[in-house]
């Protein structure tokens, strides 16, 4: 049985004579967390966006949650939740709004819906919270919150882009731990950060630099292969920062 | 000084690298120029026509009575002699001068014909069509009436139609001073509220106001190049106009230039007290075009003349600069009068040039809140 | 000799509508100083640096910047203070040329003057001159607004998170840069929510919603964590975090990268402690004594 929900073969994205992506190939296991790195303009965003379907690969295979990306990029989304630092829920909006607002965009039950609403809150100690507006949140809350809504419909994998860029080091790490549990119910985590130690949570990490993978592996099998004490050095010996 | 030339050259960068700005500038003028032209049907109601009688007996006066009592006509005056006609059409309120000529009845009556002039203000051809068309259909109906009494003959009152200024009716005379208003305030108060709201969305006004540089200085070197790329838009336009229309200004150039400039710092200054109370480029457009456009096209009397208006309108478009702007730029372009006869609507324009740059400038905050 | 503070704050206070952003914040900064201001999100940097840069008026308390109050002085100040606030503030429609020449000139100052204050840094993207600030990497985009902020030569430089959003060489090269400037008796104050990025200060204050925590040179911050600090290990990460924190002697435990840092309440490990995770169903767990960061002492205010 293929437990690969993402399968990335000889992926090349050009916009016009630049390579964003250059001959990427990778596979991302289910339950996994894999971890995305890379320096600014090094092709991450690119390589992120075809596979949640907003843009298609200029070539190559690519297949997510056992949709084919160049073909069916709408079906993806169905399978898919997605959560990014700049954008993640309505402030003018309650968080029960909010929550009806994404259900509904998935095509979940009214009912559904609700159990998965009073759970959700109550996980967060939310209870009495839930016509509270978005805007009157801290940010830390605002994030954990968001995270819970991009499950909210149990995906198959969740991209996360730098989800907890600003955000207390408590905060940091409970928002870790909602990734871990999710990881445990089987949905594929998929996620980008600077945040070195967050690294090393995860379970597999590629680096990406100047559009083309130059790492892949367990951060531990990373660290013995070269000879680094942590991600974060790894990173500073193999990821050169992009001028161009 | 050096900073704040600095600073305006800053601003021409911005300007001309946006290829957008450079087409809402240029580019939309220039097509409605040479696009513009389109026919506007609207009713009209207590259109001012003057009567000049040289026969002053009872068909005039049955006619004249009919004309009144229509409801589409307001008497203005009644004229004495030929020389008023120019004046009174100058005044701006009179749309129609009628003149019966002499012994009106009498020739109606002997002859069988009699005829009257109608002379229409052509700088609104629109309206001067309208009026002419409504005048002459109630004519006609009289011509029935009477020609029923007598049932012999038919008499024929034969209306002869001219227009005073714009003899041809071009649309253009119409639209030129529209649009040389309309895209004043278009650029100066939208452009300028975006631009510096602009800064304010992506953080670089902070920058600004640490710096040396005082909050004058920062207006006005915003202000500065839209100033002159508006001058150089209201010469683009004239020139433009005059040679694929032929149109040219019949009265000073040098007035329409010194107006226009009261006009464009007028718009320029709404433009600063827009960017006063918005937070981000969004707001700033939309007060703009909804607060300022959309009443300026369909409220100052650029398409829709300002007496047809129900009563309330007719009030709000006093509050409205490019209101009395239109009126001086017609009077001065296509009457071809002199400063005399637009002062008041300078001076209305002067003052709240003044008074819109003394709240902005006492608005711009010298700090962040 | 007694060098002049460069900053001193005393109980300085700021609220913005119901929300109170500072509270009688009292710290003091000396010249040519790397001062650090350690915080999450919401902890009042941005307000505090905005009040130094003289954009905000502080509700109560005083805060004297250069030997000048920041509300009277402003007009003076905003000569010898460069801000760089978070999102870098660059023209994106102008070069990196246009973009340095416009500050210098508003400054008072010419590009060529204060040169050898920037090259270091400005060399990285002297190559792309021509190219438009809104198409360079965020690296880049922090060098270059780096450079505008130092181009008039301030007394003062002030940093909003200028490390945010950037890759780890990036960083690192950054602080590097910022380093040398001290050479140059210019005085920084940078925040950062970025643990690591502290030690390379002289002097930090950790702040969290509006009141200052410590202020201390990191490594006394650092040294005054008050527990004895262990890390555990094992290969299934969430099992060991979830059971470490049911087991009865454990204080605090936090996920800190590929291991748990763990307090104990009578601070050591226990023989119990193999068990209890043995029996949580967790293999080949190693746990020894380490020293504790900055940033586990921030876990400990907190």
């Amino acid at each position: 049985m293929d437990n690969r929900v993402i399968i990335v073969k000889k992926l090349i994205k050009k916009f016009g004579t630049f390579v964003a992506n250059d001959n990427l190939s990778f596979d991302v296991f289910k339950g996994e967390i894999f971890g995305f790195l890379g320096a600014n303009g090094a092709g991450k965003t690119t390589t992120i966006r075809i596979l949640s379907g907003l843009s298609s690969p200029t070539s190559g295979e690519v297949i997510v949650a056992g949709v084919d990306a160049s073909k069916k990029p709408e079906e993806i989304k169905k399978q898919i939740g997605y959560m990014s630092q700049k954008f993640s829920l309505y402030e003018d909006l309650t968080i029960k709004e909010n929550i009806m607002l994404y259900g509904g965009i998935y095509g979940m039950s009214k009912s559904l819906i609700k159990e998965r609403t009073d759970n959700l809150l109550e996980k967060l100690n939310f209870q009495d919270y839930g016509n509270k507006l978005i805007a009157d949140l801290p940010l830390g809350l605002r994030q954990k919150l968001a995270f819970s809504i991009a499950v909210f419909h149990e995906p198959k994998i969740v991209f996360l882009d730098e989800p907890t860029g600003g955000v207390d080091p408590i905060t940091r790490r409970q928002f870790w731990e909602m990734i871990y549990e999710t990881s445990a119910r089987g949905i594929t985590v998929f996620v980008t950060t600077h945040y070195m130690d967050e690294a090393e949570y995860c379970d597999r990490i590629s680096i990406m630099s100047e559009g083309k993978i130059v790492a892949l592996d367990t951060p531990e099998n990373l660290k013995k292969l070269y000879n680094a004490a942590t991600v974060e050095d790894v990173f500073i010996k193999i990821a050169r920062p992009v001028n161009n | 000084m050096k900073r704040f030339l600095g600073f305006v050259k800053k601003e021409f960068l911005h300007i001309f690298r946006d290829y957008r700005t450079l087409f809402i500038i240029f580019g939309i003028p220039v097509a409605q120029i040479l696009i513009f032209g389109f026919a506007v049907s609207t009713d009209i109601k207590n259109a001012g026509v003057a009567f000049l009688d040289l026969s002053k007996d009872e068909t005039t006066q049955k006619l004249t009575d009919k004309i009144i009592s229509s409801g589409f006509f307001k008497r203005t005056e009644n004229l004495i002699s030929y020389n008023e006609i120019e004046d009174i059409f100058r005044k701006g309120k009179t749309k129609e001068v009628i003149i019966f000529e002499k012994d009106f009845a009498r020739k109606l009556l002997n002859e069988g014909k009699a005829s009257i002039s109608i002379i229409a203000d052509g700088s609104e051809p629109n309206t001067a069509t309208l009026v002419t068309n409504y005048t002459m259909a109630i004519i006609s109906d009289f011509n029935a009436d009477i020609s029923g009494i007598r049932s012999n003959n038919s008499m024929l009152i034969q209306p002869e139609v001219k227009m005073f200024y714009n003899p041809e009716l071009k649309s253009q005379h119409m639209f030129v001073p529209g649009v040389i208003t309309m895209i004043l305030i278009l650029i100066c108060a939208l452009m300028t509220s975006v631009t510096i709201t602009r800064e304010k969305e992506f953080g670089t006004m902070e920058v600004l106001l640490v710096s040396p540089l005082r909050p004058i200085q920062i207006i006005l070197g915003k202000v500065v190049p839209y100033f002159l790329l508006s001058i150089v838009n209201v010469i683009l336009i004239l020139v433009l106009s005059w040679l694929v229309f032929g149109l040219s200004v019949k009265g000073s150039i040098v007035l329409l230039l010194a107006e226009s400039m009261l006009y464009i710092m007028l718009s320029l200054s709404v433009g600063i007290l827009i960017s006063t109370v918005s937070g981000n480029m969004q707001q700033a457009i939309f007060i703009s075009l909804v607060g300022m456009m959309l009443p300026t096209i369909l409220l100052s009397g650029f398409i829709y003349p300002i007496e047809n208006m129900p009563k309330v309108y007719g009030v709000i478009s006093y509050l409205l600069p490019p209101r009395y702007f239109i009126t001086i730029i017609k009077s001065v372009m296509i009457k071809g009068t002199g400063f005399l006869y637009v002062w008041k609507e300078t001076l209305v324009l002067l003052s709240m040039t003044i008074l819109f740059i003394a709240i902005s400038v006492r608005k711009f905050k010298v700090r962040l809140e | 000799m007694q060098m002049q503070k460069v900053i001193e704050s005393t109980d300085l206070s700021k609220a913005f509508g119901q929300t109170q952003a500072l509270k009688e914040i009292t710290f003091s900064v000396d010249e040519s100083e790397i001062f650090g201001f350690i915080g999450p999100d919401g902890a009042g940097k941005t307000t505090l640096f905005r009040i130094i840069a003289t954009l905000l008026r502080p509700d109560k308390g005083e805060m004297k910047v250069l030997g000048m109050d920041c509300v009277a002085g402003f007009r003076e100040l905003r000569k010898n203070i460069g801000y760089m606030p978070g999102r870098f503030s660059l023209y994106q429609d102008l070069t990196v040329e246009e973009n340095l020449n416009f500050y210098a000139t508003v400054f008072g100052t010419t590009v060529k003057k204060n040169y050898d204050l920037i090259s270091d840094i400005y060399s990285h993207i002297e190559p792309f001159k021509k190219r438009l600030a809104g198409k360079l990497s965020g690296g880049m985009k922090q060098k270059l607004a780096l450079s505008c902020a130092l181009i008039h030569k301030p007394k003062l430089l002030i940093l909003d998170e200028p490390t945010t959003g950037v890759d780890a060489v990036s960083r690192s090269e950054f602080w590097t840069m910022l380093a040398k400037l001290r050479q140059h008796n210019i005085t920084i104050i940078v925040s950062t929510p970025y643990m690591d990025e502290a030690m390379r200060c002289d002097r930090v204050a950790l702040i969290q919603k509006g009141t200052i925590l410590s202020v201390a040179p990191p490594q006394k911050i650092r040294d005054g964590f008050s527990r004895k600090l262990f890390m555990i290990k094992a290969r299934e990460k969430y099992k060991l975090i979830t059971a470490l924190r049911n087991y009865p002697d454990t204080v605090t435990a936090y996920p800190f990268g590929d291991s748990v840092h763990v307090t104990f309440t009578d601070d050591r490990i226990n023989e119990s402690l193999f068990k209890f995770l043995h029996e949580a169903g967790l293999n080949n767990v190693t746990a020894e004594e380490t020293s504790a960061g900055i940033e586990d002492r921030f876990l400990e205010l907190m």
